[in-house]
């Protein structure tokens, strides 16, 4: 495989996991702007214990992860307080803080950054991306995935149905939080290197995009975003700097043409093969 | 040893400022009765049911659901002690199937983890569904039980939204409004059905306007006026009531014979 080839594919490993950490939440009805922040978390905590404790790369990984599941976990509490474009709001505080907190602190390098002593195989990235995806499936398939989709429908009535809310957004937010403290610590182990620059706004609105672009009724959805998002780009390299106009223009057109993303529960369905399964219900209760 | 009744407030008092929207109101529904609650517009009625399901707090007296008190319990726990409710108007998830509304309701029912991490959508033969699917069929509810419940016609909807609340499996059910909007056989349909559900055990209690459904369906009515108690007693003798009359008609007109009903 080629290096743009399989950069490419390990960039798009990245992103995929990355936007079902943001979808998690999102189908439970929380919109979070603050994804960077929370890479960095990941990102800069597997920098930190490579550098400062001889742990393998496979203890590494989890660890980062669960401490990203922890902060969002914890920042839940807070955040959960806010609601709609409030929510959003704290959600973009918490990642500026984060990389706030990160530039000014001597530990984690400052503006310098930390170099990453370790690396990964490509392959490592491909196994998490297919294990988060299918995670993602089951997640949306129980019955705590339908109470996390009623929460977004429509949070007093799933109340009255026994939901207990409060606890689905939790877990929302620690699951979510967890995916993308997995996605930054491979973003830190495949580059070698994280600074907080990286971890910026724009980064935040870009995943918030994937998934909303790509539909956040499914989890097809982050799949189809991480897609057209990662690779779309790439194919208007040919177009030179006017890849971004195109592609700027493309988002608007999407947005127009499909507010509720690409990919819809309706589009599913139409697609799934169940669709021609003879099993209709008849009538059989007639009344009195 | 006397039966408890499946609900009965006692006192129950709420003030929105200076406006009581329940002043002192007490009754009983029997268990396994069917009791309709009515009154004019504005008079409580809905207030009454946020009270009873915990959508909002009482500020004095007691609701007793089987003898123990719920006042102070939050939604979601009065559900799971056998308390179910629908919407004046349709709150089903609009995002969700006709089969997964349906299987929402059988949330309080999931209480351990394993049957929250059951994947139930790829389990095509699992006891939620097939209790779900039962259950849609004892309804005559007759569509794909995957399609979306959003393009579905509102008589479909506002059954699909009954069965929902059953699946619970309540001691008490609460219905605002269920026949306003469906069409004469409809609601018959509906009556009948809810008839044959009660027979089971169940409890309702019902708002309803349309006066023809409340005859067939409830023996028993309360009847609220300003958020106060003016009626509790049999259907048939609700419209001879003078007080219920005055609430509906005016003072002035009560007196006149040639009106022969309310609502």
């Amino acid at each position: 495989m080629s290096g743009y080839l399989s950069g490419t594919l390990a960039i798009l490993c990245i992103n995929l996991i990355f936007a079902y950490g943001i979808f998690v939440t999102a189908a439970a009805g929380q919109i979070n702007l603050g994804g960077a922040g929370f890479q960095a978390i990941g990102a800069y905590a597997t920098a930190w214990l490579v550098s400062q404790t001889g742990l393998p790369i496979w203890l590494i990984i989890p660890a980062a992860t669960l401490a990203t599941a922890l902060v969002g976990f914890l920042i839940s509490f807070p955040v959960l307080r806010t609601r709609g474009v409030y929510m959003v709001l704290a959600t973009f505080a918490f990642g500026e803080v984060v990389t706030g907190f990160l530039l000014h602190s001597t530990v984690f390098g400052g503006a310098m950054g930390m170099v990453v002593p370790q690396h990964i195989e490509l392959w490592v990235l491909t196994v998490s991306a297919v294990v988060v995806t299918i995670a993602a499936f089951y997640l949306m398939a129980t019955r705590l995935g339908l109470a996390m989709r009623s929460v977004n429908d429509d949070e007093d009535a799933a109340i009255v149905m026994g939901v207990n809310v409060r606890l689905v957004q939790v877990v929302a937010f620690t699951v979510g939080g967890a995916f993308t403290g997995l996605s930054g610590a491979l973003y830190a182990l495949n580059f070698g290197f994280v600074e907080a620059q990286y971890f910026n706004s724009l980064l935040s609105i870009y995943v918030l995009l994937f998934v909303l672009i790509g539909g956040a009724q499914t989890a097809w959805g982050p799949l189809a975003g991480s897609l057209f998002f990662t690779l779309l780009p790439e194919l208007f390299r040919i177009g030179g700097s006017w890849r971004f106009f195109v592609f700027g223009v493309l988002i608007v057109l999407m947005m127009t043409v499909r507010p509720e993303g690409i990919v819809t529960r309706e589009m599913v369905r139409r697609l799934s093969p169940r669709r021609w399964w003879p099993y209709r219900t008849r009538e059989v209760y007639h009344g009195g | 040893m006397a039966v408890e009744p499946a609900l009965a407030l006692r006192g129950v008092t709420k003030r929105f400022g200076g406006l009581a929207v329940s002043d002192d109101v007490s009754f009983d529904v029997p268990s396994g009765a069917r009791v309709a609650l009515i009154g004019p517009n504005g008079a409580g009625k809905t207030t009454l049911f946020n009270l009873i399901s915990g959508v909002h707090k009482i500020d004095s007296g007691a609701i007793l659901l089987d003898g123990k008190p719920i006042q102070d319990l939050p939604p979601r726990k009065r559900v799971r002690a056998g308390l179910s409710r629908s919407f004046q108007n349709i709150r089903l998830m609009p995002h969700l199937s006709v089969i997964e509304n349906i299987m929402l309701g059988q949330h309080t029912l999931a209480t351990d983890m394993r049957s929250l991490l059951t994947p139930l959508a790829w389990q095509r033969k699992s006891k939620w569904r097939i209790q779900a699917r039962d259950s849609m069929m004892r309804a005559g509810i007759d569509v794909d039980p995957d399609a979306s419940v959003g393009g579905l016609p509102y008589g479909l909807r506002k059954k699909i939204e009954v069965v929902r609340a059953l699946m619970s499996r309540p001691r008490l059910l609460m219905l605002d409004e269920p026949a306003a909007g469906l069409n004469p056989r409809e609601t018959a349909e509906l009556s009948a059905f809810l008839k044959a559900v009660a027979w089971d055990g169940l409890t309702l209690l019902v708002v309803e306007h349309d006066m023809s459904f409340v005859h067939d369906l409830c023996e028993h009515t309360v009847v609220l006026n300003f958020g106060r108690l003016i009626y509790d007693g049999p259907t048939r003798g609700v419209q001879d009531d003078r007080q219920v009359r005055e609430a509906y008609l005016g003072s002035r007109r009560v007196g006149a014979k040639e009106i022969g009903h309310v609502a």
